[in-house]
């Protein structure tokens, strides 16, 4: 009886779970635990926080695996909606801090809403496809783009890029696996390159700084070009093998700005050199391959969509991130999946991937 | 049926549309990733030892460990010049956005006085870039501890222990010992014409004038570096490796500081220069100029009050008389003259004139001091009497470029290569000393008039101290000329081992030994019952000497009456003197500006250098005041 009971728990359990994104994801958040350690452990060490946010991720992966496509559709406008009303909000009583309004005071605590925005917008615009899957028009691409520019703006405006970006991503994503025309693709390239000039003179003087030291990081060596040359020489320094664990000198003398959040790539890299840079970017490399394939296979528009939206989100996550570490893009905020630390971040991308589980494990009870 | 085809075909079609967008998202992330592969064997690969270089030079930086310098100490041992360690506050300009507002700041935690001020801001205008300046030096321990509790409000401040220069015995001998000061561009050139700009990191302070100039290099020693590992706020995190420092070499001097301090006081506060020399090894055993200046106040940069104090007084206390002044020897010049006359064979020393009391040459009379002259006169009486007439004559006799020709062999005239730097040449008068002098032809020509005062050591004779008493000294010592010099050996740090600075003969000229002593002879003549009787009077040695005054201006024929001189008008005081004759010790020249007559006022000092050096005598009253200088 205990016996029949204990199976059925473990079938539950195991029941909505996608093996090889599990075992992948858990891979990395090893290798970011321990490069979280070796970041952090001269100063105070987060690594007990982190193995926190870790499990709390993966419970939040689990639960969200749990539930099927066409309920998780369901969380679409009310998401969506929520997460605009509080970017409003933001925009009207939020915090400053650093200069950006992201935040919102809650009295005992802050929130930052652009963060719930990462996943409603591709949940609300996917739902928003999927119930006009049989009458799709043009007219429909336009109203998806005006719901993915309203928040896009907002946050744009806090100035929060990094998180702009990623949420105009995921929105694209959606909009271009939805079937998007090419000839629109293509003249909102010419659009985007001809309006180069007219943002660039929208852009924050931090942000054009950020841009002109990409170009030249010695234009500015104490200032804005301060963390490219520490990154990529701690990058660079590294070689082939990396000087070994803890070894990592640009970490260790604090060369290094926001070593165990943003820019951890440059302590994991400096440490594990070429090597395990490969290795990392293979791990991402499989989950992504994983994710394109659910997304492939699976049977509903919304559940296709979401999944590749997913997915090539999950990607600009490691390319810009590397890309900025490494000096060939410019430095904006956006964090390195299940490597760089805080909850935040990682419970948002392992929703993500549950997300992703729940596509591939309610496909055959779908078909049925 | 058929549209029931076309439905299914069109969703197969929007599957397939969409399968081939995956597909294409696939492609582009093996295109980004290979992108990002392409950059890590850039950076990694290609870049890598660039990158590992830089990233060493972050992490590893040189910091120089500056030597002790090395001590100066008398003959006797009496430390001269040593080090002493005390915190200082000091602020490095180029880390500091606001240099007053860190000031301010600063001041309210550690007193902070607006000559402090002053001065940093002085040591601001004329220092290296990125350099650490103090703001304050000698900190308190108190202090210290209230900074350091204070620390993170000021950063590019910190306290520092340094090494400081202290001259125990203040201002005596200041002009041989010299000061060192902060580096300036100059010091820097000199340093880099060297090749010592590497040994100098981190070095701030230089020998600035005297002993600490001339054997900078000697004192300053090696400097030694560490190996520090060092984070990205600067903090030193833990040293690597570490080449000690070797310390500077101590010098001993030839100057007996006892002796030094005497002779200083001696002079009271008359403006006025000694030189001592040991005439069998020219060691210099005095070097006096009055009035002196505190070494000390130079070292952590002069206060400005303290620099036009010294710098605008009258009696300027920072000229190195005895180097540095050049006067007109008058009758000191006498004996020197006479040992020409011999030598040369003008005069032998029986050989008498008759002195009228005046030479008459070209419808210009030349006066002696004495009206009417003092008689028949021989050598011996010349020099014991100081006559006048007498070198009046031989001058003329023996002609300007006979005397220049002799005096030149004597050091007259040239630097007498003493160990410290800037000496003046002085002027030997010869007819091409004045066609060098001076650009109008008629102002070249040489007047056989000119040459009749040269032999009383007035007209363009012009010497320094160190010059009189180098050819004293030679005179005394027969003839074989040293090289003057104040270190009497360098004591290498390393080895311990002394190394002797030699006696250097620059010249054995070639006199004749009885000529040298009729000139000896008479010159004891002038202690015992000549010019400088009285200041000799019950020696217990015997010494030779010769009184001199120099006229500061000409009287135009009116009688010299010293009273009725203004000060600076009125004329210096000479004298030379050596003893004990036979077996000289100490050979020495004084000079007495505006002194008025040698005898009364240069002779007396000698004659307690003198009673001291070869007797142990103090003067009468200075006794109980020197035993308590001493401690």
């Amino acid at each position: 009886m205990l016996q029949a009971l204990l199976l059925r728990l473990r079938l539950r359990l195991v029941a909505h779970v996608d093996g090889p994104l599990l075992l992948v994801t858990c891979l990395i958040m090893g290798v970011g635990l321990v490069t979280v350690y070796s970041a952090t452990y001269d100063a105070s060490n987060r690594t007990l926080a982190q193995a926190m946010n870790m499990a709390i991720g993966l419970v939040a992966m689990w639960a969200v695996a749990q539930v099927p496509p066409q309920k998780l559709m369901r969380f679409g406008v009310p998401l969506y909606a929520i997460g605009v009303v509080l970017l409003i909000l933001v925009f009207l009583f939020g915090v400053k801090v650093n200069g950006a309004r992201r935040w919102l005071s809650l009295g005992f605590t802050r929130i930052q809403p652009s963060e719930i925005l990462k996943v409603a917008v591709p949940l609300m615009l996917a739902w928003y496809f999927h119930k006009n899957e049989a009458t799709l028009k043009f007219r429909h691409y336009v109203i998806a783009s005006l719901l993915l520019l309203v928040p896009f703006a907002l946050i744009a405006k806090q100035p929060d890029l990094g998180t702009a970006i990623l949420v105009g991503a995921a929105g694209f994503y959606v909009i271009f696996f939805a079937g998007l025309p090419w000839r629109v693709i293509l003249g909102l390239a010419v659009v985007a390159a001809g309006a180069v000039p007219f943002v660039w003179t929208m852009l924050r003087d931090y942000q054009r700084k950020r841009i002109l030291t990409l170009v030249d990081p010695t234009s500015d060596p104490l200032g804005a070009g301060y963390h490219i040359i520490q990154s990529t020489i701690a990058i660079g320094s590294g070689g082939s093998f990396g000087k070994g664990w803890l070894a990592g000198t640009q970490t260790h003398l604090e060369f290094i700005p926001e070593r165990h959040t943003d820019f951890i790539f440059a302590v994991f890299s400096e440490e594990r050199g070429l090597f395990g840079n490969v290795i990392l970017l293979l791990l991402y490399f499989a989950l992504i391959v994983r994710g394109l394939i659910i997304a492939a296979n699976a049977s509903t528009l919304f559940a296709r969509v979401i999944a590749g939206s997913v997915t090539l989100s999950l990607f600009t996550y490691v390319f810009v991130n590397m890309g900025m570490v490494s000096g060939i893009l410019p430095v904006v905020g956006v964090p390195l999946p299940f490597m760089s630390y805080g909850g935040t971040a990682l419970v948002t991308l392992s929703i993500g991937i549950g997300i992703l589980m729940s596509v591939q494990t309610h496909r055959m009870l779908v078909r049925q | 049926m058929l549209a029931g085809r076309t439905s299914l075909s069109a969703a197969d079609r929007d599957l397939d549309r969409f399968r081939f967008r995956v597909a294409l998202s696939g492609v582009v992330v093996v295109l980004a990733f290979a992108l990002l592969i392409a950059r890590f064997v850039h950076l990694q690969v290609v870049q890598h030892d660039y990158y590992s270089t830089r990233a060493e030079d972050n992490r590893i930086s040189l910091v120089p460990i500056v030597p002790n310098r090395g001590v100066i100490v008398d003959r006797n041992g009496t430390v001269l010049a040593r080090n002493y360690s005390a915190f200082t506050l000091e602020i490095t300009p180029s880390l500091v956005d606001d240099l007053e507002a860190t000031i301010d700041g600063l001041s309210r935690v550690i007193e902070i006085l607006p000559k402090d001020r002053k001065r940093f801001r002085r040591l601001l205008e004329e220092s290296k870039t990125f350099e650490s300046l103090p703001i304050r030096t000698r900190l308190s321990e108190e202090e210290v501890a209230r900074f350091a509790a204070n620390r993170y409000l000021f950063p590019g401040v910190e306290v520092k222990a340094r090494l400081f220069r202290q001259y125990p015995l203040g201002p005596i001998a200041s002009h041989a010992i010299g000061y060192i000061g902060r580096i300036n561009k100059r010091d820097l050139e000199m340093i880099e014409e060297n090749d010592e700009a590497a040994n100098y990191k981190g070095t701030d302070h230089i020998g600035k004038t005297g002993i600490e100039q001339y054997y900078e290099f000697d004192l300053h020693g090696e400097t030694g570096y560490e190996q520090v590992e060092t984070d990205a706020g600067g903090r030193a995190v833990r040293s690597l490796a570490r080449t000690a420092p070797v310390q500077g070499n101590d010098l001993a001097l030839t100057l007996d500081s006892r002796l030094q301090e005497m002779a200083e006081k001696a002079f009271g506060d008359r403006r006025g220069a000694l030189v001592a020399i040991e005439p069998s090894t020219g060691g210099i055993l005095a070097l006096v100029s009055t009035p002196t200046f505190d070494p000390n106040l130079f070292v952590d940069g002069i206060r400005s009050d303290d620099w036009d104090l010294l710098n605008n007084s009258p009696d300027r206390p920072l000229l190195n008389r005895a180097l540095n002044g050049a006067y007109p020897p008058g009758s000191t010049f006498k004996p020197f003259m006479a040992l020409a006359g011999l030598e040369t064979g003008k005069r032998t020393p029986g050989q008498a004139i008759a002195d009228p009391g005046y030479f008459n040459f070209g419808g210009h009379q030349f006066r002696d001091d004495k009206k009417g002259g003092h008689g028949l006169v021989d050598m011996h009486k010349s020099i014991v009497q100081s006559c006048d007439t007498y070198y009046y004559m031989l001058a003329n006799e023996m002609g300007i470029e006979s005397i220049a020709r002799f005096m030149e062999k004597l050091g007259f005239g040239q630097r007498t290569g003493i160990d410290i730097q800037g000496e003046s040449e002085g002027v030997l008068p010869s007819p091409e000393w004045k066609k060098r002098r001076f650009r109008r032809p008629e102002q070249q020509k040489w007047f056989a008039g000119e040459t009749v005062s040269i032999g009383i050591g007035q007209g363009y004779n012009s010497y320094t101290p160190i010059q009189l008493a180098q050819a004293t000294a030679t005179v005394a010592n027969n003839g074989i000329m040293y090289r003057p010099h104040l270190v009497k050996y360098i004591t290498d740090s390393r080895t311990g081992q002394k190394t002797m600075i030699e006696p250097e003969p620059l010249r054995i000229l070639p006199w004749k030994r009885q000529n040298v002593d009729v000139i000896k002879k008479a010159m004891i003549g002038v202690n015992l019952a000549g010019t400088a009787a009285k200041a000799f009077a019950g020696a217990s040695y015997v010494s030779a000497g010769k009184t001199g005054t120099a006229q500061v201006f000409s009287l135009k024929g009116a009688e010299y009456r010293h009273s009725s001189v203004r000060k600076e008008l009125r004329d210096h005081a000479l004298f030379i003197a050596f003893a004990p004759v036979d077996q000289p010790r100490i050979a020495l020249a004084v000079l007495v500006e505006n002194g008025g007559f040698g005898a009364q006022s240069a002779a007396p000092i000698a004659r307690m250098v003198f009673d001291y050096y070869l007797l142990g005598k103090l003067p009468k009253g200075a006794a109980e005041e020197s035993d308590v200088e001493e401690d």
